[in-house]
């Protein structure tokens, strides 16, 4: 145990005095969910748009009250005719115009139905379809709130629901995604390198040279960026719910307990690659593309596996991450319990117990 | 009157605070093997780094075949040839292409290249060998063509870092019957050595001791001069009161 | 007893890469074994069996009486083994480094300090600096640290002295001299044929193949003929001019001498002195004079 303590002491030394390698190992997490949390999200923000109001009556001011407050739009001009919106839009920068025709409070009180039109600059289509369901959304509510107060029964409206993330924010989706990447990495590729870096340095002949035995010298290793992810997690975590405003929905013991497990699968991964490579080099490179590709290409979190073609969806069910992004999603955005993801989790388990079986099967008690 | 090659005047190399190599003085001569001792961390390397061109004083002056070590490093570089125990061939290429490569980094004509390479694999005997990767040589073999190759564009001089390391007793006299004839046909040795017999093969010898030349002669007046039977002596009595070490 | 054993090791690379070749031979406990012999000789592979890193692929070996293959883990942990590169934590500062290995070796610095004692001292003032700032003698002084502080009962020493200055070189072998003192047999393998009279008993390899066992004297009084020391004005002239000699046996240069031997041994050297004033040379001083291992190692090659 004494022996054990000592290993994991020098491998917390070696991590904390190598100013960069902690740099990436606490920076990356860091800067990759501010990255991909502000500036890749899809969710568009203080869009500058313009409003023309004929109508001027009660009902298109709260409407356009409720525009000003969301923060998806920036009122930059109120405009009066058709020909001064034109001449708005045409300077390029206004991303929507929102028309209130004239009687728009009246028609909507007496003939039940009003309309607003709503122009959109459609050369950046993602954005101005996104810009134009806030708006819808905006309406819905506003028209839900009428409703409520007169109290008038049997009245349907149709209703359109942004389920689990109803102000349509972008965060959640890439959180679980972040979180599967970065534990991919500092696992993967960090554990694989510590452990050839002893290979090639030479050390790893005294400690084979020693009655320290194989099989500890590997569990010893595994254990420090066991620790270290776990507080990446947690630092993730504490990002995406004081800066990205993202709440945990579910239970926050659960998503520990499954990102302990989904570590150990990536450790038992590293493991692998640092019992078949020699070098430092290699073993990066392994880690790189043969772990942060599929990750990226295969988890779900940028590219929608179900419009994959058949054989790229096959192989994504080998990718660790697809399942523990489909449990990180689950617990944060869902809120559901483990009675949800137990055939993810079994299918994380099942694959960690294979990685360290053949792991254990490869590794050399001796050198070659 | 022999012609110097190399000429330094209060040489320094500074590091922060630390003096690498401090104030060396000396002069080396046409056709000359020039012994460069002295302890791990004397100072060796960074001296001669600055002398390849590769580093640039902190102050003092160096020529290099008539060449100015910080305003003409390029003229040096063709005027000089490098070779190290550390690096010196790809191992993962054949003779022949080693050959190749480092005659046209030097600067040979295709025809050069080919009458050279046909001549140098005669000369060490590597006929049966010349198709087969460096890798697989003995490490004798690879020194030797290493050391041919790094003078095939006949430099002025030769810099050797520590050539004969782990070489065994009979391929590194072999060596030095090519350092030998190298010398006669007038290119200048700069070598580095730990190996002290190998010492006594040189016609001058300057041992540094913590950054500077303690002693410049040759072999027999330096051990006439410390009353010693052999150079080992000598720089032991020389580099037993140094202070620092790599 | 003997403390290590090896019969007829063989270890192969590759298909046909042949490290070592039928080598056997025994080392008595408490003494200084020297493998003497140029790099690719073949020693380290020797060397990585002994210590159960590598397999043999032929032959056997033993160590203390365990086998190197079946009792792999009873070797590990009485052994000491201090391989060629240098192999510590360069981010672990010396006192860190000792620890460590005092700590995966289940003992503390503390319960064997008397046999590092006399090497640690040296090491004190820098104990809290990094291993990897230490100066190249330093560096193998820790090493030699860390490979003692188990009290092994053989210590493995893979070229602990290549690279080194010939000033750290003749301190490493005093502090050699002084663990054999304290019963610890020792296999240390060198490419500097002067170290080999520091050995008890000494083996000659070259390409994997063991050339001769003895001790120094011994090998050095079977050399058959007798050898001269030669010099003259160019050293360069006098190799070229002795190799065509027909009376010569074998030539070569030897620090600022050249040695001679002759093949009738009762020639007259006086001749020799003619011929090669003969041919143009000098100052020519010709004399008896003693064999080194150097001598017997290019005589057997």
């Amino acid at each position: 145990m004494k022996q054990f303590l000592i290993f994991i002491k020098k491998e917390f030394a070696h991590v904390i005095r190598d100013r960069k390698t902690l740099l990436i190992l606490f920076g990356m997490p860091i800067v990759q969910i501010l990255i991909f949390g502000f500036a890749l999200t899809s969710e568009v923000k203080n869009a500058k748009i313009v409003i023309m109001d004929q109508a001027n009556d009660i009902s298109s001011e709260q409407i356009i009250a409720k525009i000003k407050a969301s923060r998806y739009f920036e009122v930059e001009k109120t405009v009066m005719s058709h020909q001064q919106m034109e001449n708005v839009l045409k300077q390029g920068d206004i991303r929507l115009a929102v028309v209130f025709p004239a009687n728009f409070n009246n028609d909507l009180l007496h003939h039940n139905l009003a309309h607003i039109q709503v122009i959109a600059d459609a050369s950046d289509p993602n954005s101005a379809t996104t810009l134009t369901s806030y708006i819808g959304a905006i309406t819905q509510d506003y028209m839900t709130g009428i409703l409520t107060t007169n109290n008038i029964p049997y009245r349907i409206t149709p209703e359109i629901r942004f389920l689990y993330n109803p102000q349509l924010k972008g965060a959640p989706n890439y959180v679980p995604g972040v979180m599967a990447l970065v534990l991919m990495l500092v696992c993967v590729m960090m554990t694989a390198v510590s452990i050839v870096k002893e290979k090639e340095t030479g050390t790893m002949e005294i400690l084979l040279v020693s009655p320290f035995s194989p099989f500890k010298i590997i569990v010893s290793k595994a254990v420090p960026y066991l620790i270290l992810s776990l507080i990446n997690v947690t630092s993730i975590l504490l990002l995406s719910v004081f800066v990205l405003d993202m709440p945990i929905n579910g239970n926050i013991l659960l998503l520990f307990a499954e990102s302990t497990l989904f570590i150990i699968t990536c450790l038992t991964i590293g493991i692998f690659i640092s019992v078949k490579t020699n070098s430092m080099q290699v073993a990066m490179l392994i880690s790189l593309m043969g772990m942060m590709l599929p990750t990226i290409l295969f988890s779900g979190f940028m590219f929608p596996i179900e419009n994959m073609p058949l054989p790229l969806q096959v192989i994504s069910n080998i990718i660790p991450a697809k399942w523990y992004y489909i449990i990180v999603k689950s617990i944060m955005i869902k809120g559901l319990g483990f009675s949800a993801i137990w055939k993810e989790t079994l299918i994380l388990v099942g694959i960690t117990v294979f990685m360290l079986v053949i792991s254990l099967k490869n590794f050399k008690i001796r050198l070659s | 009157m022999s012609e110097a090659v190399i000429k330094t005047d209060k040489l320094t190399k500074r590091f922060g605070d630390f003096i690498a190599t401090n104030e060396i003085t000396f002069e080396v001569n046409k056709g000359e093997i020039f012994g460069f001792l002295g302890a791990n961390g004397a100072g060796k390397t960074t001296a001669m780094r600055m002398l390849c061109g590769l580093s640039l004083p902190s102050s003092g002056e160096a020529t290099i075949a008539g060449f100015d070590v910080y305003k003409q490093t390029e003229q040096i570089k063709k005027n000089i040839g490098y070779m190290s125990q550390k690096f010196s061939l790809y191992e993962d290429l054949t003779v022949l292409e080693n050959i190749n490569f480092f005659g046209g980094i030097y600067g040979l004509t295709d025809k050069e290249i080919k009458t050279k390479s046909i001549e140098l694999i005669e000369q060490l005997g590597l006929q049966q060998q010349a198709k087969k990767l460096v890798a697989s040589l003995p490490l004798g073999w690879k020194q030797k063509l290493s050391f041919s190759v790094a003078v095939i564009h006949e430099p002025k001089i030769v810099f050797l870092d520590e050539p004969t390391g782990g070489v065994d007793p009979v391929t590194r006299r072999q060596f030095w019957d090519l350092i030998y004839d190298a010398a006669d046909r007038g290119v200048t040795i700069f070598v580095t050595t730990h190996y002290m017999d190998e010492a006594e093969y040189c016609n001058r010898i300057s041992i540094m001791v913590d950054g500077s030349i303690q002693a410049l002669d040759t072999p027999a007046n330096l051990k006439k001069a410390f009353k010693a039977k052999d150079m080992d002596e000598v720089f032991y009595e020389l580099a037993r009161g140094a202070k620092r070490s790599e | 007893m003997e403390a290590v054993i090896v019969k007829n090791l063989v270890k192969i690379y590759g298909k046909d890469k042949t490290a070592v070749d039928d080598v056997s031979f025994r080392i008595n406990q408490g003494e200084i074994f020297g493998l003497i012999g140029p790099d690719g000789a073949g020693k380290t592979s020797i060397f990585r069996v002994l210590t159960t890193l590598l397999l043999p692929d032929g032959g056997s070996a033993s160590v203390d009486g365990f086998d190197v293959v079946k009792d792999y883990k009873q070797i590990r942990s009485k052994v000491g083994y201090m391989p060629g590169k240098f192999s510590l934590y360069q981010d672990l500062s010396v006192e860190e480094n000792l620890n460590f290995f005092a700590t995966i070796f289940n003992t503390t610095v503390k319960e064997n300090y008397h046999l590092i004692k006399n090497i640690y001292i040296q090491l004190e003032p820098f104990k809290s600096r990094k291993a990897g700032q230490l100066s190249g003698g330093m560096k193998q002084k820790l090493a030699l640290c860390c490979a003692l502080i188990h009290k092994p009962t053989v210590l493995f020493l893979d070229e602990p002295t290549t690279g080194v200055d010939p000033v750290s070189r003749k301190e490493f072998w005093e502090m050699l001299k002084q663990l054999k003192s304290q019963q610890i047999t020792i296999v240390v393998s060198t490419p500097y044929m002067d170290e080999a009279n520091m050995c008890d008993r000494i083996a000659l390899i070259q390409s994997g193949k063991l050339l001769s066992i003895d001790s120094p004297k011994n090998i050095i009084t079977s050399y058959p003929e007798q050898l001269y020391a030669v010099k003259a004005n160019n050293m360069h002239v006098l190799l070229k001019v002795l190799r065509k000699y027909e009376q010569v046996m074998s030539s070569y240069a030897f620090g600022e001498f050249a040695h001679v031997s002759f093949k009738d041994p009762g020639f007259n050297p006086d001749q020799a002195i003619t011929y090669l004033k003969d041919q143009g040379l000098s100052d020519i001083e010709l004399k008896k004079t003693a064999v080194t291992i150097e001598d017997c190692f290019i005589k057997l090659l």
